[in-house]
């Protein structure tokens, strides 16, 4: 083989690169599977079934968010007799009251960074913000 | 016909996932035997084309120049199109890879009546090669999130960049946008150009397909088909593959079967086709050689061995037979001993 010392190394440095992810891996600790907490108060009910929800919730809050802010259209929506405002804390946040344990457990874990909390506070957030004032 | 093929063969691909991973127990065929069966083609194919070539001699010092040559003091060296040293093939290559310096010299000749040719400069190819080839680089690492765990900020630096406009939920990326419209464009580029198109084959169109199709199943399962595609449940899949402990857990949506089959071929089919240009850019004699021939006599390394042979040392081996001959020598036999 000619230009062994630049060929060899090039290829070790390529295949370093692919394999990147099990030296990562290897190398760090895995996280927990990520368990998102059950509402606290025990409802069992949401606007959508769980895997409906697990699947296309940020095209919900979406929607509200352009149908409420946007259009002004703040109609409740009404499931199984039950009424929800149209909103993160109107609706979502009264039943998963934390999120940290709801909303972040799954969203570390996939880097998923919603750009809701730039205008929403959690709950924890809003509670502190209080006694601060 | 050619790039007719080229749909066939991926609309054929795409329904062998989607009716396949819908038999109970071909999520594991698909999810964790193709991608471990595709890596391991993928790398000891790649690893086995860079070493052929490796193992192929250039017999000549081919290396393209497109300026002036080192030479006397007085006459300005272009550094760039005509290295002299390491350091300044390093610098052409690197601007070669990452700025695809030569697409840029592209130019469409026309002949006009008169007959005339004209040259002239044509970007598009240099443009929509930058737009695909960067588009496809980010999307790689931006995929990064789930094979890695926990991620890293940069990732989602990344991420952050790429879906800075903020269009939608989940944020659309830019460069998914880019690689649908740089594959449209190369594709494109392939069927309007006449000289283009007149050398066009099945293996050029195949890969556009090919990867057209991983973006818009990616596209697709990101933003449309979002039934069953739970992305924790996903990167358990990805995590578990890349530390050889791979589960399924629940269903996951046939779209996400066909969008990792589809990588799959893409990686078992790179290292015998023309997408292997990745590693040849880097290997191409023409732009990693240096301009120096010169000042350097570049030696074939399948040339004979040939080894000097002086007129004296010729009569040493020859002197008998030409005494007996009687051609004329310049040193005669030694005195025979006498004959008893």
């Amino acid at each position: 083989m000619y230009n062994k010392r630049t060929i060899i190394p090039g290829l070790a440095i390529f295949v370093v690169f692919v394999t990147f992810p099990l030296w990562f891996n290897a190398f760090s600790t895995a996280s927990p599977t990520p368990k998102p907490e059950l509402p606290p108060g025990g409802e069992k009910q949401c606007v959508a079934p769980a895997s409906e929800m697990r699947a296309s919730h940020m095209q919900l809050l979406n929607e509200w968010r352009d149908e409420v802010l946007r259009d002004g259209d703040r109609q409740l929506v009404t499931v199984d007799g039950k009424q929800y405002g149209r909103g993160l804390q109107l609706a979502c946040m009264q039943c998963h009251t934390s999120k940290e344990k709801f909303c972040d457990s799954c969203h570390e874990y996939a880097s998923v960074k919603p750009y809701c909390w730039d205008c929403h506070l959690s709950p924890e957030e809003e509670a502190l913000k209080k006694e601060t004032l | 016909m050619k790039y007719a093929f080229s749909f066939l063969a991926v609309i054929a691909l795409i329904l062998i996932a989607w009716l396949g991973s819908q038999i109970p127990g071909m999520p594991y065929l698909f999810g964790i035997a193709l991608p471990y069966l595709a890596m391991m083609i993928f790398l000891g194919g790649f690893v086995y084309k860079v070493v052929q070539w490796g193992k192929s001699p250039v017999p000549f010092s081919i290396q393209t120049t497109c300026g002036q040559g080192k030479s006397l003091d007085f006459i300005k060296h272009n550094r760039l199109e005509a290295p002299d040293t390491t350091a300044e093939v390093a610098a052409r290559m690197f601007l070669e890879i990452v700025t695809f310096r030569s697409l840029f010299r592209n130019t469409k000749s026309e002949i006009y009546d008169g007959p005339k040719i004209t040259y002239e400069s044509s970007k598009w190819l240099w443009l929509f090669a930058l737009i695909f080839h960067y588009s496809f680089l980010l999307i790689v690492i931006r995929h990064m999130r789930l094979f890695l765990d926990p991620v890293p900020a940069w990732i989602g630096w990344l991420e952050f960049g790429d879906g800075l406009f903020q269009v939608g939920a989940p944020t659309w990326y830019m460069t998914d946008i880019g690689l649908l419209a740089g594959c449209v464009l190369l594709f494109g580029r392939r069927l309007i150009t006449r000289h283009v198109r007149f050398i066009s084959l099945v293996n050029d169109y195949f890969p556009l397909v090919l990867i057209f199709s991983i973006a818009a199943t990616g596209i697709l399962m990101r933003y449309f088909l979002r039934t069953d595609i739970d992305i924790v449940n996903i990167k358990q899949l990805a995590v578990g593959l890349v530390t050889f402990s791979p589960v399924i857990g629940t269903d996951i949506g046939a779209i996400f079967y066909i969008h990792l089959f589809l990588v799959c071929v893409l990686l078992a089919y790179f290292p015998f086709s023309k997408l292997m240009h990745f590693a040849g850019v880097f290997m191409s004699p023409t732009r990693n050689m240096k301009n120096n021939t010169r000042a350097v006599r570049h030696i074939n390394p399948w040339n004979p061995v040939i080894v000097p042979h002086s007129y004296s040392g010729y009569e040493d081996e020859f002197r008998e037979f030409m005494v007996d001959a009687g051609i004329p020598v310049e040193k005669e036999l030694p005195p025979k001993e006498d004959e008893e």
